[in-house]
């Protein structure tokens, strides 16, 4: 359990100035040793892993980590993802994105991507707001919260990220929160491993915009509400119908084996090559 | 549908009786294009089809569709990133919907190619009629001052060889380049040369040679140009879309962001004479020359040798580099010339430019047509006549 | 995982530390608190379960928990450099 984080500073670019950019308490940076961990824990190299991400407070992790990294477009990283892993499938892509990144602006590349069935791993770091540009709603701000675009609370109803990308036919789709580090090990960690489009959900809080207005104290609060409200998968069906509905699940939600875009493509060019002998 | 070819006979010399379309895929292919992402777009359609189709049969060749333009071009800069030489082919609203990855890949140096089948405008406009109204939308589309190198043809043959030249210009100078054609020039059909592989100049991106330590990625030199590895080749660096410093870390340092705008800007400028291209015909002792790029050089081709039959000493510069302007080439026959005439298939996005270089040294005639119908070499010869 | 309270030492790097307060509110055994400069700081490192907790969630890659026994052989090392 020791050397967790000299592991990570292992990882980390050393001609970086740390502390790094994101606000105190912010969870993007526990999802950030996680993801760390897990390459670790499965021997990837450095050289071999691509870390694509979007435009955003997710999208300033990419850039404190030593491996190769691509700070992207506004919703676009999935696209770029696309590319690189088409270009280069022994290349291990990761797309980190936001929650508004990947669903609003993003959310037709999002369909795509996992319709498609590219080998990447999508991490979709969800705060419920935009945080770089001051607080504003996003697609997943829940019903009736306050933002500076909803100082009235949202009217709109939110996406369920899980629910969509199961429907977009993501084979595999986990959700964990920054709180529940071991089971965000565990999913990052097989989603790594898996070929194909991966969808890891990460609940992470954001006090200075999301929390401040939605009374939440502090940062340690917004944990606090994680704890209470998240439950295991398997335990939420014994809970009674009415609180079901009030928690939020996490855990693997789907893990299925389909081949994935360039394992097809690959089978098509072998077929023919061997037509052309 | 393209043309079959037999495998043993590629590279030789051979000729294709081919369409515009068809002639930038035999290009691309010449060129080392292995990587294309598109979306179905009349009138560049036949680009894709054709990459579909030849592309899985190439040792490592990629082709395909995305969701949208933005995904296409979003697409290929991650394989040239990847390594690939990459392009992507549209038209006038897929132009406009990749603007925002033509400024990404300006602002990150990614060699690419994208292809521009131009179509009558704005807005749906004309799919299917020819127009060469996104001329300055190429040099100018994207948001923020950027450098960029836009090219244009006017016959199947020339769709083949400034495909060459647009993936060649790309690789040297890290730059995307605009390949502008037009309805008449794509859907036309001729017989071309398809030169053979060994003899034609082929450039590839320079890479690093150093060890991976001593790699700075965007380090000053005196090409302006820095090496580009390829992601998974052991050079871990940082690709952003933020104004960055020379290891490619974002910063909003005054003297870090103009270090970087200034070699942006000063590859493309130093490098002016290798990427100028252009065309003279009967210039020599013209005392009017045509200006014209794309299908209406080809007008303005004819009209010139028919004034040049009825007594008017005409000549004809075709200009395939659009951006950079080439302004010495035009500033000479300005000064040459009583007159210059700019005839082309918008209200005067060239000509401007033109008129900005001639500063009221000669006479500057325009001749415009906006309604998705080619401008004849008649017109041309009459406004030729009056001049 | 090790079990063993004395064998561990938590260490926190001030100048990373953004004070969020994450570690000290979900410490097991209390190890940890905001100190009045409203960084994380050891208050009572014998009560350390070595669950990791804090390690795991610091957003800041601030903490680091050590075994003595690590921490000693270190310190063989460095001397035998030294030597």
């Amino acid at each position: 359990m020791a050397e967790v984080t000299q592991l990570i500073h292992h990882y980390l670019r050393h001609n970086k100035r740390f502390p790094h950019v994101l606000c105190p308490g912010c969870g993007h940076g526990i999802v950030l040793g996680s993801l760390v961990r897990s390459v670790h824990q499965l021997g990837l190299t450095k050289d071999e892993v691509v870390l694509v991400a979007g435009i955003g407070c997710s999208g300033r992790i990419a850039v404190y980590v030593d491996f190769n990294t691509v700070h992207t477009t506004h919703g676009r990283t999935l696209t770029f993802a696309t590319g690189i892993k088409m270009a280069n499938p022994r290349l291990k892509v990761i797309a980190v994105m936001g929650d508004g990144d990947a669903l609003s602006i993003g959310g037709n590349h999002f369909l795509h991507a996992a319709r498609r069935n590219i080998g990447v791993t999508a991490l979709i770091l969800n705060n419920n707001i935009y945080g770089m540009t001051g607080g504003q709603s996003s697609s997943t701000t829940a019903e009736n919260c306050y933002s500076t675009t909803s100082p009235y609370g949202q009217q709109e109803q939110s996406f369920d990220i899980v629910e969509l990308a199961k429907a977009a036919g993501a084979p595999y789709v986990a959700r964990s929160t920054v709180l529940h580090v071991k089971l965000l090990d565990r999913i990052i960690t097989t989603a790594l491993a898996r070929p194909g489009f991966n969808l890891v959900e990460v609940l992470t809080p954001c006090h200075t915009q999301f929390g401040r207005k939605n009374k939440f104290k502090t940062t340690v609060d917004m944990y606090k509400w994680y704890k209470k409200n998240a439950i295991p998968l398997d335990s939420l069906s014994k809970l009674p119908q009415e609180e079901q509905n009030q928690r939020t699940p996490i855990g693997i939600f789907v893990e299925e084996n389909r081949p994935s875009l360039e394992e097809r493509y690959a089978a098509i060019t072998c077929r023919l090559e061997e037509a052309s002998k | 549908m393209p043309t079959k070819v037999k495998k043993n006979h590629r590279k030789e010399e051979r000729s294709l009786f081919a369409l515009g379309n068809e002639a930038v895929v035999e290009g691309a292919l010449l060129a080392g294009c292995s990587f294309f992402a598109g979306y179905p777009i009349t009138p560049s359609t036949e680009i894709a089809e054709i990459m579909a189709e030849r592309l899985p049969r190439l040792p490592d060749g990629v082709f395909i569709q995305m969701e949208d333009e933005i995904a296409s071009l979003g697409a290929v800069i991650g394989a040239s990133l990847a390594g690939r030489k990459s392009m992507t082919a549209t038209s006038g609203p897929g132009f406009s919907l990749m603007q925002e990855h033509i400024g990404y890949a300006s602002m990150t140096e990614v060699p690419l190619v994208i292809v521009n089948v131009m179509r009558g405008g704005p807005s749906t406009g004309l799919p299917t009629s020819p127009a060469q109204g996104d001329v300055q939308q190429a040099r100018w589309g994207t948001h923020g001052d950027h450098p960029i190198i836009v090219l244009s043809a006017s016959n199947v043959q020339e769709c083949l060889d400034m495909t060459v030249r647009a993936f060649n210009l790309s690789e040297k100078y890290r730059s995307p380049v605009i390949l502008l054609l037009d309805e008449i020039t794509a859907h036309t059909r001729e017989k071309i040369q398809i030169p053979n592989r060994e003899t034609y100049e082929i450039f590839s991106r320079i890479k690093p040679s150093m060890p991976p330590e001593w790699f700075v990625p965007y380090e000053e030199s005196m090409r302006g140009v820095p090496p580009m590895p390829a992601l998974g080749e052991g050079y871990r660096f940082h690709v952003t879309g933020l104004t960055h410093d020379v290891n490619g870390y974002p910063t909003s340092r005054p003297e870090e962001v103009e270090k970087l705008m200034q070699r942006l800007f000063r590859k493309i400028d130093q490098f002016f004479y290798d990427i100028q291209i252009i065309e003279e015909t009967a210039c020599e002792d013209a005392e009017v020359v045509v200006i014209a790029y794309g299908c209406v050089a080809r007008s303005a081709h004819l009209a010139v040798l028919q004034a040049r039959e009825l007594g008017t000493r005409a000549g004809l510069l075709k200009l395939k580099t659009l951006f950079p302007f080439p302004r010495p080439a035009v500033e000479r026959f300005i000064r040459q010339c009583r007159a210059v005439i700019v005839p082309e298939m918008n209200m005067g996005q060239m000509s401007r430019e033109v008129k900005r270089v001639n500063n009221g040294l000669s006479s500057v005639r325009t001749l415009n047509r906006i309604d998705g119908q080619i401008i004849t070499p008649a017109e041309i010869l009459k406004v030729l006549q009056k001049a | 995982m090790a079990k063993d309270k004395q064998q561990v030492v938590v260490s926190i790097y001030p100048d990373w530390c953004k004070g969020c307060g994450i570690c000290a509110a979900f410490c097991p055994g209390e190890v940890l608190e905001l100190g009045p400069d409203g960084k994380a700081r050891v208050v009572q490192g014998a009560t350390c379960r070595n669950c990791g907790f804090c390690e795991h969630h610091c957003p800041d890659f601030a903490i680091v928990v050590k075994t003595k026994r690590r921490i000693a052989n270190n310190r063989e090392v460095d001397h035998a450099h030294e030597g």
